[in-house]
């Protein structure tokens, strides 16, 4: 039933897939339709875990058999005790949470490891879009118009960056894609469409 | 121990009766002989016996989950999510499902004979969810079933799920616990209250002593159920169903007849019910749940309740139910977390208030289906 491969995964799902220990304990937070997880029970032997603000889409992992619960990463992360998973993974969520700081040291509380993917607001396309169009860039990666996009704290992979010096997270491996694609790191804020982080608190 | 049953095997199939050979020690203190437990397989166990998904009733049901039911003529009570081919399939599992100890469907309850050849009335022991999950667990015994596939209950079955993975958490794999509560709300156990008031002030009642007098608290009994039934809807399901329509009449007749469809709606409910149900049971089984707080011995810490169990949990709630609305779901889903179980919990939505589990909400049948497997 749980027909999905680290190969089908959507690129960072499976750069960050292929990066976890196998048979770790893993909470992913803003799991959608569970594809991750299942990859990661199935592939990885990991005891994977999720957690989805839509009824629908956890309503699909559970018949699934994923196990799954309905919450909100603002407000729910609290409910999980200290340093109960070996990895947490955010993946094209931080832009969307209320405190992406707190939510960030909620991940790195609950777990050993976190896995961050977001898109990259200093790619060149959306620098030139605002540069030259004047307006809020609307790309592939950001398909939303200003007004009713859920990605309300845009970042730059510099932003992450300097936000996790500043909280003393410790990087522990980055990457960055492009049209699907793993890139070369140098100048990634610029060229990388997306970026992926795997972080520990010090 | 767990050997396949032949097709013959009298222990299995409908209506089916066991009496129990150990007395069965209960919560408050007292201990039942010869306890009876009525009860209905659908199915067939497979030859290690890991097959098995016992279904818990609510309140007022009973075994009759997938067949007529035998007073009222109407099909089960989840005819539509247990047959063949449904989402709890019976030609890959063995059903089961018992009436619950204190009901008046077979197994014993006050209206049974006590063992002086008298109606036990309110001679009989006041019980708790716990001990209709005793009453469940000897039943297991009977049928040879160490360990259940799955336990699956909504409401009044959502606890006894939850005490059965609670405190034998060897004995099942599964629990599915739909709009239900670990521990029973203040609003609840008012609202239940008010049902059990109705019936004790009922005349006919007689201190519990009504049996062979002529005389039953029907009445009472129905106005009990009829406060219930409210409890089960929802505002937005009442008005759709309901709304200000009148009755059978063109004007109202400024009189205390039963002028609006709801009203003659909630009299039907009410008298029908009587006819199956047993009013002291009525009060024994919510006495039962409002008392029930799972965690109640280990200071409400409901996450050490569940230290010990290997199961997989899933927790329903559905967005209309007020009598068991969704953060109740939510601090057991939250707890079995803490506690590092595999749990997962879903909200759906559903017009239908607390009944929705009930009724046609092919969300829950796919998710049923999903954690069965």
């Amino acid at each position: 039933m749980n027909g999905t491969t680290l190969a089908s995964l959507r690129p960072d799902l499976a750069l960050i897939a292929g990066h976890v220990r196998p048979g770790a304990r893993v909470l992913d937070i803003g799991c959608g339709d569970g594809a991750l997880l299942a990859a990661l029970e199935r592939e990885r032997g990991c005891d994977a875990r999720g957690l989805e603000i839509d009824p629908a889409n956890v309503a699909d992992c559970v018949a699934r058999g994923l196990s799954v619960i309905q919450g909100d990463a603002d407000t729910d992360l609290g409910y999980y005790p200290d340093t109960s998973f070996d990895y947490a993974i955010l993946s094209q969520t931080l832009q969307t949470t209320r405190r992406p700081d707190l939510a960030m040291k909620e991940l790195l509380r609950i777990a050993a490891h976190a896995f961050v993917s977001f898109p990259n607001f200093a790619h060149w396309r959306v620098r030139a879009s605002l540069a030259f169009g004047g307006r809020m860039p609307v790309t592939k990666l950001l398909p939303e118009r200003w007004y009713d996009t859920p990605n309300i704290h845009h970042l730059t992979i510099d932003d992450f960056r300097a936000l996790a010096k500043e909280q003393g997270w410790r990087i522990e491996g980055q990457w960055f894609l492009n049209k699907g694609r793993q890139t070369h790191p140098a100048n990634a804020n610029l060229w990388a469409e997306h970026a992926v982080f795997l972080l520990r608190s010090s | 121990m767990a050997a396949s049953a032949p097709a013959s095997d009298p222990r299995f199939g409908p209506d089916r009766r066991v009496t129990l050979g150990q007395p069965l020690k209960l919560d408050g203190g007292a201990s039942l002989d010869g306890v009876e437990i009525a009860y209905e397989t659908y199915g067939t166990l497979n030859a290690d016996g890991s097959n098995a998904i016992m279904l818990c009733h609510a309140t007022t049901g009973d075994q009759y989950v997938a067949s007529r039911h035998p007073i009222t003529g109407k099909p089960g009570w989840w005819a539509r999510t247990v047959g063949p081919g449904k989402p709890i399939d019976t030609d890959r599992y063995l059903v089961i499902c018992a009436n619950v100890l204190g009901s008046c469907m077979g197994t014993t309850g006050p209206a049974s004979l006590a063992p002086d050849g008298a109606p036990y009335g309110l001679r009989f022991p006041v019980i708790t969810i716990r001990d209709m999950v005793r009453a469940h667990i000897a039943l297991l015994d009977h049928l040879g079933i160490e360990r259940l596939h799955a336990v699956i209950g909504g409401s009044m079955g959502g606890m006894q799920a939850l005490s059965l993975a609670a405190h034998w958490p060897e004995r099942v794999a599964r629990v599915m616990v739909i709009a239900a509560t670990a521990a029973m709300p203040a609003q609840n156990i008012a609202f239940q209250e008010v049902g059990r008031q109705a019936i004790m002030a009922d005349p006919d009642w007689q201190g519990g002593a009504y049996y062979n007098t002529g005389r039953a608290p029907d009445a009472g009994l129905a106005v009990a159920r009829m406060a219930a039934h409210i409890t089960y809807l929802s505002e937005e399901s009442m008005h759709a169903k309901f709304g200000r329509r009148l009755q059978d009449r063109a004007a109202k007749t400024f009189g205390f007849d039963a002028d609006f469809e709801v009203e003659s709606y909630l009299r039907h409910q009410g008298a029908t019910f009587t006819g199956r149900f047993d009013a002291n049971a009525y009060l024994y089984i919510t006495k039962a749940m409002s008392y029930f707080d799972l965690a109640e011995d280990h200071g409400g810490r409901l996450a050490d309740m569940f230290a010990g169990s290997k199961a997989r949990f899933c927790l329903v709630s559905f967005d209309s139910d007020w009598l068991y609305p969704t953060p109740e779901s939510r601090k057991i889903a939250h707890a079995l977390n803490a506690a590092g179980a595999p749990v997962s919990f879903v909200e759906l939505s559903a017009p239908f208030g607390h009944d929705s589990f009930l009724l046609d909400v092919p969300e829950l049948d796919r998710v049923i289906a999903g954690f069965v497997g």
